[in-house]
C-alpha cells in the first residue's frame, strides 16, 4: 500500500515535472513575471501590437485613469494575457492583433459589447482555401465533430481549447526533439485533464485523476513521457496530419501490442512524419528508437535470423546425437565404471 | 550415491519452472504480433508474467550464491586453469566419439566432483554470468527511469534490451543443451530422478 502510494506521489511529480517543463507554452499558474522575449521574427505588425501588447503582453499593466487624473497599476487577468514570446513563435505570429479582433479595440476603456465579440474558427480562415488544402482542414473539422470534444461546443468548447490562436505552433512535424513536442502536445491535453478549475468550464463530470485511470499501464511515467495521450486516444485518419478524432474511452487503445508490434500504430500516428526511415540497421520500425525503445516494435532483423539459425542449429545438433545413440544402442557408461 | 541436498534441488525446481515462465513470456513479447501461434500469450499477460517470474528468479538467484558461499557446494564451481582447455577437449570428444564406442566416461561422477569440465563450464557461464547479466538489464527494463540514457550516442535502453534478450537467448539454449545432455545417464531418466531424490543412480547400485 505504501509502496503505491508511493509510486503515485512519483507519477504525479512526473507529470508536474512534463507540465512544468512545458510551461513556457502553458502556464498552468498565475505567473506574475515578464517572460524574456527572446524570439528573433520581427513582425510587420510588431508596432501596432504593441498598442496591444503594451497591456495584454504580461500580467502588470498600466494605465492613466482619467477621472483620477493619475497612472494606475492593474493586474491582467491571465486569459486575457499574450506573451510576445509565445506569439511572435506561433503559427500566427505574422498577424495584427485586428486581423482577428475588432478595430474597436483600439479605444481604451475597450468599449464593453466587445466582449460578446463572436470568435472565428479555424475553418473561418482556412475552409475551403487551395493554399491550406494538403492540411486536410475540412477532413480535420469532420473528424472533430465525430470526436467527443464537439458535443461540449455548447458549453464553450472550440477549436481554440486546445490550440491557443496566441501560441499553437505546429508541432510534431517541425520539431526535431521529439520528447519536447510530446510534452508540448500532450500538455494541450492536460491543461483541462489534469487542471479540474480548466475541465469544471466545459464538463460537470467529477474530477478525473488521471493517474488513477492509467493505472493499468505498465511503466506509467515511462509511457507518459513516449507517446502522446493521441496516440491511444484518437483514430488514426491517414489523410490528416494529426488524428483530431477523440474517441470515447471505451474506444481508446488498451492492447499492448497495438503499438508493440511490428506493425505498431505508432507508426502511423507519432512517427508519421519520419516514418520513411522503416529500418535502421536491421530494426525494424527503426526510426521510433532514435527517442525510444519499444518492446515487440523494435525486434532486430538480424539478431532474429541469427537466434533461429543458432537455435536450429542446436537442435540439429541435438537430433543427430539422439540419430547415432539410437543407432549405436548407447547407453551411457560413466557410472557403470566408476 | 547422494549428491544433491534439498535446498539445491529445491532452488533447481524452482529455476527450472521460472526459466520456462520466462522463456515463454519473453518470447510472447518479442513476438508479440504473432498471438495466434503457439505458446505465445497476451503482451499484457506476458509482461505480468515474466516481471512476477523474474522478482522470485532473483530472490532464488540469491538463494543459490549464498547456498554456494556458506556450503560445500560452491566447491563445484571452482574451475582450475590447468588443463581447462584439455579437459573440455577430452568432454566434447566423449560425448561426440567416445560414448559411441564404448569407451568409459573421462570424467566420472564423485562426491568431490559433480561436474564434468564441460558441465562446470557451462554452468558457471550460464550461473555466474548470464544470470546475473540479464537480471541487472532485466532491473533496467522493470525501471526505464534508472537506465542510462544513452551510451555513445545509442539509447541505454536499446543496449539493455539487446543485452537482455541476448543473455535471455544463449539461457534458453543451454536450458535445451541441459535437458538433453540428461538423458545421458545411465538411463535416459535416471539424471533427472536423480535430482528429484538427490541420488545420483548408477547401474551396477
Amino acid at each position: 500500500m505504501k509502496l503505491n502510494t508511493a509510486r503515485i506521489a512519483l507519477l504525479a511529480g512526473a507529470v508536474l515535472l512534463n507540465v512544468s517543463a512545458a510551461s513556457g507554452h502553458f502556464r498552468f499558474r498565475s505567473d506574475t513575471t515578464a517572460v524574456q522575449d527572446t524570439t528573433k521574427y520581427v513582425s510587420p505588425y510588431a508596432e501596432q501590437n504593441e498598442s496591444c501588447l503594451k497591456c495584454h503582453g504580461q500580467a502588470r499593466y498600466e494605465y492613466t485613469n482619467e477621472s483620477l487624473g493619475r497612472q494606475v497599476k492593474a493586474m491582467m487577468c491571465s486569459e486575457r494575457i499574450v506573451r510576445r514570446d509565445e506569439y511572435y513563435n506561433s503559427n500566427h505570429k505574422s498577424f495584427s492583433c485586428t486581423d482577428c479582433h475588432s478595430f474597436e479595440y483600439e479605444k481604451f476603456p475597450h468599449p464593453g459589447e466587445l466582449r460578446m465579440e463572436q470568435k472565428l474558427n479555424c475553418l473561418d480562415c482556412h475552409g475551403g482555401d487551395e493554399t491550406y488544402a494538403r492540411y486536410h482542414f475540412e477532413a480535420i473539422d469532420t473528424a472533430y465533430r465525430e470526436s467527443v470534444h464537439f458535443k461540449l461546443e455548447e458549453e464553450g468548447f472550440s477549436c481554440w481549447k486546445c490550440h491557443d490562436p496566441h501560441s499553437y505552433k505546429i508541432n510534431i512535424r517541425n520539431n526535431e526533439n521529439l520528447r519536447e513536442a510530446i510534452r508540448y502536445d500532450n500538455a494541450i491535453c492536460l491543461k483541462c485533464h489534469s487542471n479540474y478549475d480548466q475541465f469544471q468550464l466545459l464538463s460537470d463530470r467529477e474530477e478525473i485523476n488521471i493517474l488513477n485511470t492509467h493505472s493499468w499501464l505498465p511503466n506509467q511515467a515511462s509511457h507518459f513521457a513516449s507517446v502522446r495521450c493521441l496516440e491511444c486516444h484518437t483514430k488514426v485518419d491517414e489523410r490528416m496530419p494529426v488524428a483530431h478524432l477523440i474517441q470515447t474511452k471505451d474506444k481508446a487503445v488498451k492492447l499492448c501490442n497495438e503499438c508493440h508490434s511490428q506493425n505498431s500504430i505508432l507508426m502511423a500516428s507519432l512517427y508519421k512524419f519520419q516514418s520513411k526511415e522503416q529500418r535502421r540497421d536491421g530494426f525494424f520500425n527503426g526510426v521510433i528508437m532514435n527517442e525510444s525503445y519499444v518492446i515487440g516494435a523494435n525486434r532486430n532483423e538480424y539478431l532474429n535470423n541469427l537466434s533461429l539459425l543458432i537455435f536450429l542449429g542446436t537442435l540439429g545438433v541435438i537430433g543427430v546425437h539422439v540419430f547415432f545413440r539410437l543407432k549405436k544402442k548407447v547407453t551411457h557408461k560413466s557410472d557403470k565404471e566408476e | 550415491m547422494y549428491l544433491y541436498p534439498k535446498w539445491i534441488r529445491l532452488w533447481h525446481v524452482i529455476n527450472a519452472v521460472l526459466f520456462i515462465v520466462l522463456i515463454v513470456t519473453g518470447v510472447s513479447m518479442q513476438y508479440t504480433d504473432k498471438d495466434q501461434a503457439a505458446l505465445i500469450v497476451g503482451f499484457a499477460k506476458a509482461v505480468k508474467w515474466h516481471n512476477f517470474a523474474a522478482v522470485i528468479l532473483t530472490v532464488n538467484y540469491i538463494i543459490f550464491v549464498a547456498g554456494n558461499l556458506f556450503t560445500n557446494n560452491g566447491r563445484q564451481y571452482n574451475i582450475k586453469r590447468k588443463n581447462f582447455v584439455s579437459d573440455l577437449m577430452t568432454q566434447l570428444k566423449y560425448y561426440a566419439f567416445g560414448m559411441f564406442k564404448g569407451e568409459k566416461h573421462p570424467f566420472p561422477v564423485t562426491e568431490n566432483r559433480k561436474f564434468n569440465p564441460l558441465q562446470k563450464f557451462s554452468y558457471v557461464l550460464a550461473m555466474y554470468v548470464a544470470v546475473p547479466l540479464v537480471i541487472i538489464s532485466g532491473i533496467g527494463l522493470l525501471f526505464p527511469e534508472i537506465t542510462v540514457k544513452a551510451v555513445f550516442g545509442i539509447s541505454g535502453l536499446i543496449l539493455t534490451d539487446i543485452l537482455h534478450i541476448t543473455m535471455g537467448f544463449f539461457l534458453s539454449v543451454f536450458m535445451v543443451i541441459h535437458i538433453y545432455t540428461c538423458t545421458l545417464g545411465s538411463k535416459p531418466t535416471s539424471l533427472f530422478r536423480g535430482m528429484i531424490t538427490g541420488y545420483h543412480v548408477s547401474d551396477d547400485h
